[in-house]
């Protein structure tokens, strides 16, 4: 397992590699000149050439590539042309808040909509199914930005009980736990629809396979047929299904840090593209890409726990 | 009797009996024929506007209240339906048509073609949408025109997975192995024995993704990529609206309900031919 | 202690769906006594798996319903019992193996642990001595090294192995009655007979009473002291093994037996065909559910259904060819 996990690593790399070459292709594509980005629309051309040359902009592009992985590899991010600061600084302050809003929202997701989505398989056809169905599917329909919006109304207009705005100071707990409140629930609410959708339709699938009729031939219990011989098997398509809707749980985060005014990397990357400090950019987004293929990873992973179907190698 | 029937009732009934593909289709069609229809069933022009009545919430004159700039909420909302159904529908089509194919190809010729094709999809997915649409809007410019097309590039890769992952298990199939023990060609294979088999799932993936792309679309607008002011867009209005979300928070729960509910009646549409196609593909 | 083991009568199971009522098991009556093993033989859809399915409870319940008749097990109705108690039965008084071991062994679990389940359930067994029952099984199935092959996973075994460690899984807890569903079926012809062979030999010494379905005529002949041949949801003929194959008395049953193919036949002769189809059983044919594939068939088959009545001593008929009043038409 641990020789798997360790291949499985290993097998990233080069595809991050290549991800990162498309990275720096697109940056470099966007229209506009940095250096004219930052020094203003009626700096001087001198100054503009001056500020390029320091920005290394001149430079042939393969040579600019060679730069741009190198400096990577030493974690050195850049400077920022537009703010001055060094990017790294600006990225560890704010990655923080983007790992517990995301992490949070996919974690919350599996813990609410699993037991919700065997309850809808086992009810199936009452009330509570039909319910649930209703539920879930506005959930997968609700734009995350808006839901944020929608909660924002509740909770500043009706009950003015958690903070709309910002992210809080990370080191105070119930500070940042208040913050963090209202953004992970406009994720969570949908990933949990997500997931009691395909909890709902794999155990409904499950159930109809011939081993669970024999399990229930050797006079097994319901509850354990549903829970040791359903729902491990259950769980495969519904981890790698999830870990791909992680990834674009990542994307809608994006979108809910900017309604909340919360800092992280979306907030950080949009400001990015509309000032056009590509430095910035690049490196926002190749963190991004760093966290899917993490994402990517563990879903391996742990489908790989799961089923021992998958052959090591 | 059953039989009586020819293949085309018999579908058309299945989908009348179920209520989900009924309901789906019925509000998806009432939303399209919004869109189409806008210039006549609009109250005011969504440009027009009236100092005097800003701000307003629902009167007998403007329903729906109006905005920042004295517009009519409700005609802003009925035509930018039209960008949304376009933007979304077009983009799904393009990613539908350049995606499949490339999946059919990948899975159907199989070796370097098939390593190169799924290589370049499995690096494009390892961005998220929203991601990757930004990214390109900001490069190709935020006009419909590119946003059909960024949005379609997104797309792409998701249509290529589903093409090539549905060709490999056809092909193993006997029917085709029967075709090709006959000498029948290559593309012949694709177009008239695989293709309608996979034409299906397609239909299914197609309608729902229909619903990803309006929330991308959405999603870019509110973001401030989208189609520009003032053409009205739904994105465009909730961004507007969250800045006098206190006073007049009608303009961003309206717009944003429509999207809700345009999204909602592609997932029920895409959910309830699902479920009519499935039963047949796994046999009673 | 009475001779019966199961007496299941009159047992109807019916399936309602979007397109009518399939009558799947219309009226089966049968008897197996302690230590027999009684065949039961037909063609797909005749009702066979259904039954045994039934004596079960295992009957998919949307949409299949068990509307009528008894199962009486050592004399009480199966029927009768509540849900608890039934799962007291399974796997303990009675076991069932089925046809495909590939889809009816759990892929996530070990078959050492899908053995030791109902080991530990119904003989409470800690753990250890569980693992060495299920070692002991495994060997009395004839697996080769069973303390290694416990820990393997399904799929890591072949066919033939599957379907031992499935026979294992049900022996576990010395069933009286086993019950197999086409077990070597989905097997090729050589494994069919090693399992046939443990079959015999397991059944001697557990003294086990088995009910053995199959569509197969050579297992049939092989394994059984009873066979019952059953159609369209009833049960057409039912004899000892030798009567049957000597003297078969229902058309169908002499159908069967005439479409085998022998080795002694010469090339002219074409093979013999029953002429026409297992009826749909959403729309059974009136009267004798055989007639419209019947040589015999006459008007009287058309109108009334006959009664499964003794021709001979324990030598059961449906067919009015057999009746002492309606004989004289054919």
């Amino acid at each position: 397992m641990f020789n798997y996990a360790v291949r499985r690593i290993l097998q990233s790399i080069p595809i991050l590699f290549i991800v990162l070459t498309l990275v720096f292709l697109i940056v470099r594509i966007l229209p506009g000149d940095p250096a004219v980005a930052a020094l203003g629309d009626y700096a001087s051309k001198e100054a503009v050439n001056a500020l390029r040359e320091k920005m290394g902009l001149n430079a042939p592009l393969w040579l600019q590539y060679i730069r741009f992985i190198s400096d990577l590899f030493r974690g050195d991010f850049g400077i920022s042309a537009i703010t001055g600061y060094p990017v790294s600084t600006q990225i560890i302050r704010v990655l923080p808040y983007t790992l517990e809003l995301t992490f949070s929202a996919i974690l919350l997701g599996y813990i609410f909509g699993v037991p919700l989505g065997i309850s809808a398989a086992i009810r199936r056809n009452t009330f509570i199914d039909y319910f649930n169905r209703i539920f879930s599917l506005i959930g997968l329909s609700v734009p995350a930005f808006y839901l944020g919006i929608l909660l924002i109304l509740v909770f500043s207009i009706k009950f003015p009980l958690f903070p709309v705005v910002g992210g809080g100071d990370i080191t105070n707990l119930s500070d940042n736990l208040r913050h963090l409140f209202l953004p992970a629930l406009s994720l969570a609410l949908i990933m949990t629809a997500y997931i009691t959708r395909m909890t709902r339709s794999s155990i409904l699938d499950i159930l109809r396979e011939d081993y669970v009729r024999t399990a229930r031939s050797k006079g097994v219990a319901d509850r354990i047929v549903l829970y040791k011989h359903v729902l491990r098997n259950a769980l495969i398509p519904i981890v790698a299904l999830g870990g791909l809707y992680a990834v674009v749980l990542i994307g809608s985060s994006v979108m809910v840090e900017i309604v909340f005014s919360r800092p992280g990397l979306g907030k950080l990357m949009v400001g990015a593209i509309k000032q056009r400090d590509y430095t910035t950019l690049q490196s926002v987004m190749v963190l991004y890409t760093v966290i899917v293929v993490v994402i990517n990873l563990v879903t391996d992973l742990v489908y790989k726990l799961i089923d021992p179907r998958i052959k090591y190698d | 009797m059953p039989t009586e029937m020819t293949q085309r009732q018999r579908m058309w009934s299945a989908f009348m009996r179920n209520r989900t593909a009924l309901v789906g289709g019925v509000l998806a069609l009432l939303v399209v024929l919004v869109a189409i229809f806008a210039p006549f069933i609009s109250p005011f022009d969504p440009l027009e506007q009236d100092s005097y009545f800003r701000l307003m919430g629902g009167s007998s004159k403007h329903w729906l209240g109006t905005d920042d700039f004295g517009r009519d909420v409700l005609s802003r909302i009925i035509w930018g339906s039209r960008v949304s159904l376009l933007i979304g529908a077009i983009s799904v089509a393009l990613g539908m048509l350049a995606g499949t194919a490339m999946g059919m190809v990948a899975g159907y010729f199989r070796g370097k073609l098939e390593s190169l094709i799924m290589r370049s999809v499995d690096i494009l997915m390892c961005f998220p949408d929203l991601i990757l649409a930004i990214a390109v809007t900001a490069a190709l410019g935020s006009n419909l025109f590119n946003l059909i097309i960024t949005i379609g590039i997104v797309m792409t890769p998701r249509f290529a997975r589903l093409a090539h992952g549905s060709l490999l298990s056809l092909k193993e199939s006997e029917y085709v192995l029967a075709a090709q023990a006959i000498g029948v060609k290559a593309p012949r294979i694709i177009v008239r024995h695989i293709f309608p088999n996979i034409f299906g799932e397609l239909l299914v993936a197609g309608t729902l993704w229909i619903g990803v792309a309006i929330r991308l679309e959405a999603n870019l607008a509110f973001i401030g990529l989208g189609v520009q002011p003032p053409t009205p867009t739904w994105g465009n209005m909730i961004r507007e609206g969250v800045d006098v979300l206190i006073n007049a928070p009608g303009i961003s729960v309206y717009s944003g309900l429509s999207i809700l509910i345009t999204i909602l009646s592609f997932n029920l549409l895409g959910d309830g031919i699902r479920d009519m196609i499935d039963p047949k593909l796994r046999g009673e | 202690m009475s001779d019966i083991l199961l007496e299941v009568k009159n047992l109807k199971t019916y399936f309602y769906t979007d397109e009518g009522v399939a009558k799947a098991v219309d009226g089966m009556d049968f008897v197996i006594r302690r230590g027999e093993t009684l065949g039961m033989i037909g063609e797909s859809g005749c009702g066979k798996s259904v039954s045994a399915l039934s004596i079960m409870q295992l009957v998919a319940s949307p949409p299949g319903r068990i509307v009528e008749g008894e199962i009486l097990f050592e004399g009480e109705d199966l029927l009768k019992k509540t849900p608890s108690e039934v799962k007291k039965i399974r796997g303990n008084d009675i076991s069932m193996i089925f046809q495909e071991p590939m889809t009816s062994l759990n892929p996530v679990f070990t078959i050492g642990n899908q053995i030791m389940e109902p080991i530990i359930l119904h003989q409470k067994l800690d753990k250890e001595k569980a693992r060495k029952k299920a070692i002991e099984m495994l060997d009395m199935v004839g697996m080769s090294s069973p303390e290694k092959q416990i820990d393997n996973y399904p799929h890591q075994l072949s066919g033939g192995m599957r379907q031992r460690a499935m026979i294992a899984m049900a022996l576990s807890c010395e069933p009286k009655l086993l019950i197999a569903d086409e077990p070597t079926t989905a097997l090729d012809v050589t494994i069919q007979a090693q399992i046939l062979e443990l079959l015999k030999k397991i059944r001697e010494e557990i003294g086990m009473a088995v009910m053995m379905i199959t569509h197969d005529l050579a297992v049939i002949a092989e394994v059984s002291d009873n066979v019952l041949v059953a159609y369209a949801g009833k049960a057409l003929e039912y004899a000892d093994v030798k009567t049957i194959f000597r003297e078969p008395k229902h058309p169908y049953t002499q159908a069967l037996y005439d479409s085998i193919p022998r080795l002694t036949d010469t090339k002219k002769r074409r093979l013999e065909v029953i002429p026409g189809m297992v009826p749909n059983p959403l729309e059974f044919p009136p009267g004798c559910r055989f007639h419209p594939r019947c040589k015999f068939t006459k008007s009287v088959c058309k109108e009334e259904e006959p009664e499964l009545e003794e021709a001979n001593n324990m030598h059961k008929v449906r067919c009015f060819i057999y009746d002492e009043n309606k004989a004289g038409l054919f």
